[in-house]
């Protein structure tokens, strides 16, 4: 899906990503000549469709996850089925408050979560990731709801 | 009447093609999982197109005997919503390892590589997806595709002389698990002598001959009952439909599996009866079944 200005004949470029509530996911664009912007509201039914394909709308930001679908998805998951190996490619810190906060993503996924943020750090040449970090590696990545 | 003059430009005009990518993604899914099989040597489906045949307990008893035979066995448990086969096969309930490679499978009885959402949800909890609120049966396939695909290809199933799929009942289900397998060696169809199951097998067996896999087995399962006090052998069903089954379709009938009580206690203490009692009448058959499916070629249908 693309949007484009129609005065100035340009691609908007995505700015940043909202979830106003309901499962809408809000994406504002911005037209990079005169500055006007616009929303994108998702109808969270049809996200849903397309995110049970396995399909990430927008592309790919990050590599495949092991039962990606699974462990995103299912809601009665037992939150010790499963033992994430940590990173092998760099290690990162974690401060106090984003391991807090990681600790309040359910178990079930959890370990996943934890190593695809600490993969964008260790991609960005971060040595800790704080409750900033998390915040811009889900907007770079678009992990909605992680 | 002004004339309208504007253009607006086409989505491939503007957008730059590997941006999404949305076919790349369906083949990258797919390549992963041909990936993920190239080193199993051979693959068998276990279906059946009737619920409450026997099915799993016959993937189970099969995958363990093959095992406990030497070869290298795997075993998937595709029914998600009604899932059995870990607790059949013993399989401890540890947390499952993920690595880069993938998630690690569990272990059952004789060294079966298991993998099953019974290791996966919280006990005693059905499985229940995020979804929307309202309709959620429009995704419910959908999802239950998916998590089949990841159980076939996000397991380090490594190499495997066989991997044993536990299909759930209903034809549907079976067609879709069908579509994401590249090739199947061997599809094993369970019925019973029940009329009931004859004309609901005999769905699947159509089903089956519109695919193109080459090797079918009709297995019977409880066909007879055998007195455990004087040995005497009874019909568990006036009707003959595995037999006709077969006949109708002219596909072979590869075993007939007595009903045992023991065979029922064995396989829900997660132990199965072709190692608990190897020379029971049961046993025995489900011994000669692991022996045709490993002699199986493509030209045995």
């Amino acid at each position: 899906m693309k949007f484009l200005c129609i005065d100035c004949d340009e691609v908007m470029t995505f700015a940043e990503r909202e979830l106003p509530g309901d499962g809408t996911l809000a994406a504002v664009f911005e037209c990079p000549d005169c500055g006007r912007e616009m929303a994108m509201l998702t109808n969270p039914m049809e996200t849903k469709l397309v995110s049970g394909l396995g399909i990430q709308v927008g592309g790919r930001t990050v590599p495949d996850q092991p039962l990606e679908l699974v462990r995103s998805s299912v809601t009665t998951g037992d939150e010790q089925a499963f033992a994430d190996l940590p990173l092998t490619a760099g290690t990162v810190r974690w401060s106090e408050a984003a391991a807090e906060r990681l600790q309040g993503v359910p178990g079930f996924v959890r370990g996943m979560v934890k190593k695809i943020y600490g993969e964008y750090a260790v991609e960005r040449g971060i040595e800790e990731i704080t409750p900033e970090i998390m915040d811009r590696a889900r907007q770079d990545l678009g992990l909605e709801g992680m | 009447m002004t004339e309208r003059t504007r253009k607006v430009r086409t989505y491939h005009e503007v957008a730059d093609p590997d941006s999404e990518d949305i076919v790349g993604q369906i083949e990258a899914q797919r390549s992963k999982l041909v990936g993920r099989l190239a080193d199993i040597d051979r693959l068998v489906v276990v279906a059946s197109g009737k619920g409450g045949v026997g099915k799993s307990a016959i993937t189970a008893n099969l995958a363990a005997l093959i095992a406990e035979r030497g070869r290298r066995v795997g075993a998937i448990d595709g029914d998600l919503h009604g899932p059995s086969l870990a607790a059949m096969l013993g399989a401890e309930r540890t947390p499952l390892v993920v690595s880069e490679h993938g998630v690690e499978p569990a272990v059952g009885a004789a060294g079966v590589k298991l993998m099953s959402m019974d290791l996966v949800l919280s006990d005693g909890a059905p499985l229940e997806w995020r979804q929307p609120e309202v309709a959620g049966f429009v995704y419910q396939s959908t999802l239950d595709t998916g998590a089949v695909r990841e159980l076939l290809a996000d397991v380090v199933w490594g190499e495997l002389d066989f991997l044993l799929i536990d299909a759930p009942p209903g034809t549907d289900k079976l067609a879709r698990l069908l579509e994401l397998l590249p090739v199947i060696d061997t599809l094993l169809l369970v019925t019973t002598p029940s009329e009931a199951a004859r004309r609901a097998v005999g769905r699947t067996v159509r089903q089956a001959h519109g695919t193109g896999i080459s090797t079918i087995g009709l297995v019977a399962n409880m066909t007879a009952h055998e007195c455990p006090d004087c040995g005497r052998s009874e019909p568990m069903f006036e009707a003959d439909g595995a037999a006709r089954l077969a006949t109708e379709t002219g596909l072979e009938l590869w075993a007939e599996v007595p009903f045992e009580p023991r065979f029922a206690v064995a396989t829900d203490a997660g132990r199965p009866l072709v190692l608990e009692a190897p020379e029971s009448p049961a046993a025995r058959e489900l011994g000669r079944l692991a022996t045709k499916l490993a002699n199986a070629t493509s030209d045995t249908a």
